[in-house]
């Protein structure tokens, strides 16, 4: 399977993984209480989060972080998707101003 | 309807240039209007949960915007643009700036030279941006700064998100 940020991002419950580490760095127990799930779990979905260079672990004392790692590649091509993204979720609000002012014209 | 409008998004790396083009079900003096226009700006500028907060805006060559994309959680980034040349309803150019809030240019950060171009054919008007950086590495740098608002988009379906896994 291919290991990269698409693949990363491919999955819901990855998606959500990531967007709750862009609070901040967290242990898998903190995640889990997110989630009210069993921090095995989590671990599964972290450990593909790292495979694919999406987030970074860092040991503090017992504990270990995960952080979304947004500098390990300086290849812009993996936040292009998200970017797109930014510019089709802008132009669909377009849409929708557009509309209503063809409707208020009528 | 939506889903026949053209969405055209790309780059050109070897000019540190982003290209988008897309296609409106509207006249072109609306299109126009939308984006040249302070309070219909405010409307559609940041996607949700972002909002976009026009200070002034002065479309003339020569004038500015002075606009700050607010988070959910309270960040701020403060832009300026600086229209250099206005032909309605056809064209008009900008220079984008990144500043702090009393609007104090980032000299850190060049600027990115757009050029917006607007048609209209059997009512459906095309706009086509292009966004051309100083060096590939502003270019990046505005990537991964447009990364982190991306994500915080998403954040807005978290709670829902969350709530559907519990069950």
């Amino acid at each position: 399977m291919r290991r990269d940020i698409y693949q990363a991002i491919a999955d819901p419950t990855r998606r959500v993984l990531l967007a709750l580490l862009t609070l901040g760095a967290m242990t898998p127990d903190a995640i889990a209480g997110h989630f009210g799930s069993v921090r095995q779990g989590v671990s599964k979905y972290l450990q593909m989060l790292a495979d694919c260079g999406a987030v970074d672990q860092a040991q503090r004392g017992r504990e270990i972080y995960y952080h979304l790692n947004l500098d390990k590649k300086n290849e812009p091509d993996h936040w292009l998707e998200q970017f797109r993204k930014i510019w089709e979720s802008r132009f669909n609000q377009l849409d929708e101003v557009l509309l209503t002012i063809k409707k208020n014209k009528l | 309807m939506k889903n026949s409008l053209l969405f055209d998004f790309t780059v050109d790396k070897s000019t540190n240039t982003v290209f988008v083009k897309r296609e409106f079900d509207a006249d072109q003096s609306s299109v126009w209007d939308a984006f040249t226009k302070q309070d219909i700006l405010d409307q559609w500028w940041a996607p949700k949960p972002w909002t976009s907060k026009t200070r002034h805006m002065d479309f003339e060559p020569g004038g500015r915007r002075v606009y700050a994309m607010c988070g959910p959680a309270g960040e701020e980034f403060w832009s300026v643009q600086e229209y250099t040349a206005i032909s309605p309803i056809e064209n008009f150019k900008q220079i984008s700036l990144f500043a702090d809030k009393d609007e104090n240019v980032n000299k850190d950060m060049p600027g990115s030279e757009w050029n917006l171009d607007f048609s209209e054919a059997d009512g459906v008007t095309t706009v086509s941006i292009s966004i051309k950086h100083k060096t590939l590495a502003t270019l990046e740098q505005m990537l991964k700064m447009g990364f982190k608002e991306g994500f915080t988009m998403t954040l807005n379906y978290l709670d829902q998100l969350l709530t559907n896994l519990k069950k």
